[in-house]
């Protein structure tokens, strides 16, 4: 099995990620850069960054750069394909994803600890964790604020397509808890399939005790065992 | 033939400008109350079309693929020949 961790001009949590999957999670996995093939991989990982500086829009760049052909192929083929940050912004900006990333309602950087209700367990990227757990994982963005018109929301509910959302330790979704305006504190998204997600906290910071939680781990890990039961059917 | 192009985009209308609304609050400690205060964009481009429809169909897609985000934006494109 190996992974890839996707490399921009920009990108900054790529090497974190490498760590985490790598060092942690113990699969081999290499860091691509966009110019370069996207061969034989089971599965990528978009890392949070900058990527070209956030001109035009956060992620704008990046989305249609023509390794992305390659990233669409591996998602048709079922392949687990997950972007945090400016990554999730790469995916919504590439419409892997739908909907748009938009400046933090209160237009901030915002860096800080967030409780986050897992909504969906079912995922390639959530199994581990039970449903309606609780999970504390950080966020550090400028341009974290989940749009898209009622249609699209109503239907990311109904067909169970979001994957986190930002709660209070109780898991309620209140506005106070809410850290960027995000419609209905939609924190991660998956796609139609279920083997694409997006999302705006950063797993990889999350991913050892000594770091303060383990959380983000068990998203990486539940990526893993998802890609083994791929290989074993 | 060369057309001169200027693209404008700007958010869809009631849509949230934390970036506008920061502005707009500055301009009131400075003592400029508004009633409205809005942001655009403006994209300039030169460009060797056959015609103005062809200019047009050719930065309307260009608007539709990179410059705007339709989930989020509207855009206005405004043509002149070129002296």
């Amino acid at each position: 099995m190996k992974i890839a961790v996707l490399q921009f001009g920009g990108s900054n949590c790529d090497y974190d990620v490498q760590y985490v999957l790598s060092e942690i999670i113990g699969v081999d996995t290499d860091l691509v850069w966009y110019k370069d093939e996207l061969n034989g991989y089971d599965g990528v990982v978009i890392p949070g960054g900058f990527s070209y500086g956030d001109y035009l829009r956060a992620g704008a760049i990046a989305a249609r750069t023509p390794i992305m052909n390659s990233i669409k192929r591996m998602a048709e083929e079922g392949l687990p394909v997950i972007g945090i940050c400016n990554g999730f912004q790469v995916l919504v900006e590439s419409g892997m994803l739908p909907g748009a990333l938009m400046t933090n309602q209160y237009p901030k950087f915002r860096c800080q600890w967030v409780y986050l209700k897992v909504e969906n367990n079912t995922s390639p990227f959530t199994r581990e964790f039970k449903e309606g757990e609780i999970i504390r994982i950080p966020i550090a963005h400028m341009e974290g604020n989940y749009f898209a018109d009622e249609s699209v929301i109503s239907g990311l509910n109904s067909r169970h397509r979001v994957a986190f959302r930002y709660v209070d330790p109780g898991g309620n979704a209140t506005e106070e808890v809410n850290p960027n305006g995000s419609k209905q504190n939609i924190a991660g998204i998956l796609n139609v399939q279920g083997n694409v997600l997006g999302m705006m906290p950063h797993p990889e910071r999350a991913s050892e005790e000594i770091l303060g939680s383990k959380d983000g781990k068990k998203i990486f890990h539940s990526m893993i065992k998802y890609i083994s039961s791929l290989v074993s059917t | 033939m060369q057309y001169h192009i200027e693209v404008t985009i700007g958010l869809k209308d009631g849509m949230l400008d934390p970036e506008a609304a920061t502005i707009r609050k500055a301009l009131e400690h400075l003592g400029y109350p508004t009633v409205s205060l809005g942001l655009q964009k403006k994209f300039i481009i030169d460009l060797d079309e056959a015609s103005s429809d062809e200019a047009y169909s050719k930065v309307d897609e260009m608007c539709k693929r990179l410059l705007a985000n339709p989930v989020i934006h509207n855009y206005d494109i405004v043509i002149e020949e070129s002296i």
